[in-house]
């Protein structure tokens, strides 16, 4: 076997932390993705060589990614490389690598990059959330999405595979693994997994999982998420996180799990975690023009399902916004697999480039609606909860940064 | 008015469901009783006044298909009903189309179309010309649809490819189907009422909605 020189690593290394940092200087951008460009190109091999010699944990997943991925970084104790800003391909793993030499690193991965960087960076933990409709109009259908998780999974012969049982096309996913801790976190989202990825026969959904005739069925858990209780493999953990709701609870289950089998205690894990208020804006409250707001980022119909079970009954006003960029889908019609019925009785502004669409979807939904042509004002009486899409919610957060 | 809503978890990719709900809730607001049915895989076909087939992937798309020819779907729209249908369930309605693994799957039959695997995927906003007005939507699909002679197109695409780069969907008496995926008729109110009038058999007012301004917003954007 040929080694490739060290210094083909070394150099790119240093390529990327030079130019993030004139990138930051020069202010293009947050300086990840440019910097990682330069530095796959001196050696395309890099993220490789980065992540030799440290423990890495990968999270992917449709939902709770980057939540995720800051949960287990706060949970470790100590530094961790993280890829925090929310450039979850390859080019985002090597900058949150380079000059981090010995440090763990948790990285969110985008759901069609998890082989290839699995295969780059030999991880210890790969997580595995969720898989539902996003981005419909890049055509990842979700259940290829699941197949190639599946082939993924079947070579992972050093690695743990922390997958969701409670979702059928994970654990149709996650089967393969040689070594799986399946987690039941009571995924209530069931509209892309309705038939068996197995037979195509309907899916039963009881109390006690989900079953199909063909005999595939949910597999039994070590991890076990309930209402008022958390077990993470076989211990039990008090959870009492700052970040609201079900879907938090369910993603620090998961990043409990795979710190437990980094070998970091989940029990001092968890009380790390309650230090966590907000992950990239997400959950911030901020006092904004004389008002207070709360941004609340919800991309895809079960992101927003979970989302409106939250704010649903939040006291104060209710704004949501909603792009259709490429990077958030350019087709809409998600909006009509999002619930909002729920918010009847409610009074919602629609914001964005697409709050025409909202506000039809809204109206159609009994929902009263008002259509915010400019950006509002917050009352100074009560608070705001704004909810929005992905460049919908990087706007809002940027308006709103203190 | 009862509206049947078939398989929207096979066919429903695309908030396909919406359909249903513009119609029922457009027919509500003009007095109209409605009864809008969502039919499961696991459910005998209800007789309605319209049902309504959405979008889907390769596998569920077959598994649709199956159940509509085993069912009696070509019968009760025999007896008088109509249907509704985008993207695949367009193609299902057609005597064969492609899936993933056998490029001449049996569809239901109701309509003399057959769909072949196109080059390439047709991903992007829609606009067809509809007798003198614009229908505006978003496609998704990979198959290209070719209609007998005596099959009367929907319209003219005018962006985006439809069936074929030149026309999108088909008219019959008792169908309507159109590659624009989605909510569809939430986009377009007029087309939604031109289904309800053909249904409900009378002329209906007119219906003021914040759809209106969508549909204006998305005509002078996508328009010609």
């Amino acid at each position: 076997m040929v080694r490739r020189p060290r210094s083909t690593t070394w150099l790119a290394e240093h390529a990327v932390l030079a130019v993030n940092r004139l990138s930051r200087v020069l202010r293009w951008g947050e300086g990840t993705v440019i910097g990682g460009r330069a530095g796959l190109a001196l050696d395309p091999t890099l993220l490789s060589g980065l992540a030799r010699g440290r423990q890495v944990v990968l999270v992917s997943g449709t939902n709770g990614k980057t939540t995720t991925t800051a949960l287990v970084a706060a949970g470790w104790g100590g530094p961790v490389a993280v890829n925090d800003t929310g450039s979850n391909m390859v080019q985002g793993h090597v900058a949150a690598l380079a000059g981090r030499r010995g440090v763990p690193a948790a990285l969110e991965v985008d759901e069609s990059w998890l082989a290839g960087i699995a295969a780059a960076t030999r991880p210890a933990v790969v997580v595995l959330l969720n898989l539902s409709r996003d981005q419909l109009d890049r055509a990842n259908e979700v259940r290829r999405v699941a197949l190639r998780w599946r082939d993924l999974c079947a070579t992972l012969t050093d690695t743990v595979v922390v997958a969701n049982a409670s979702d059928p096309l994970v654990a149709f996913a996650a089967e393969t693994a040689p070594d799986v801790a399946w987690c039941d976190v009571a995924t209530p989202w069931r509209l892309d997994a309705v038939s068996c990825p197995h037979c195509t026969a309907p899916l039963a959904f009881a109390p006690t999982g989900w079953s199909s005739a063909c005999g595939f069925t949910q597999p039994r858990a070590t991890t076990v998420l309930t209402e008022g209780s958390l077990r993470v493999d076989g211990v039990d953990v008090e959870l009492d996180l700052a970040l609201p709701g079900a879907v938090n609870r369910a993603n620090a289950a998961f990043a409990l799990t795979a710190l437990s089998r980094v070998g970091v205690d989940p029990r001092a894990a968890a009380v790390r975690l309650a230090s966590v208020r907000e992950v990239a804006g997400r959950y911030a409250r901020r006092r904004w023009r004389g008002g207070e707001v709360r941004l609340v980022l919800a991309k895809n119909p079960a992101g927003f399902s979970a989302a409106l079970e939250e704010v649903a009954g939040a006291p104060g006003d209710l704004w949501i916004a909603v792009n259709a960029r490429v990077a958030d889908g350019r087709d809409p019609s998600w909006l009509y697999d999002v619930p909002f019925e729920r918010l009847t009785g409610r009074t919602v502004t629609c914001l964005g480039e697409r709050r025409l669409d909202l506000a039809t979807r809204l109206d159609y939904g009994g929902v009263a609606v008002i259509v915010g042509d400019a950006v509002p004002d917050p009352p100074s009486d009560r608070p705001v909860t704004i909810v929005a899409n992905y460049t919908a919610f990087q706007e809002w957060n940027a308006r709103t940064a203190p | 008015m009862r509206i049947a809503l078939l398989y929207p978890e096979l066919l429903g990719t695309y908030g396909d469901g919406g359909n249903a709900l513009v119609l029922a809730e457009r027919a509500r607001r003009r007095g109209r009783r409605v009864e809008l049915a969502t039919v499961t895989l696991d459910e005998r076909l209800p007789a309605a006044d319209l049902y309504l087939l959405g979008g889907g992937e390769d596998g569920p798309q077959r598994l649709a298909a199956d159940l509509l020819r085993r069912g009696d779907l070509v019968a009760r729209v025999g007896d008088g009903a109509r249907v509704f249908a985008v993207c695949a369930g367009l193609q299902v309605l057609g005597t064969t189309f492609a899936v993933e693994g056998d490029d001449h799957y049996d569809g239901v039959g109701l309509v003399e179309v057959t769909t072949v695997r196109g080059e390439r995927r047709s991903v992007g906003d829609l606009a067809v010309r509809v007798g003198g007005r614009l229908l505006v939507g978003f496609e998704n699909h990979g198959g290209v649809t070719r209609l007998a002679p005596e099959v009367r197109p929907l319209g003219e695409v005018v962006r985006g490819r439809g069936s074929d780069g030149r026309h999108d969907g088909f008219v019959t008496e008792r169908a309507f189907a159109t590659y624009a995926h989605g909510p569809v008729l939430a986009l377009n109110p007029w087309f939604a009422d031109e289904v309800l009038a053909a249904v409900l058999g009378e002329e209906l007012e007119p219906l003021a909605t914040v759809a209106d301004r969508l549909y204006a917003e998305r005509c002078a954007r996508l328009g010609p």
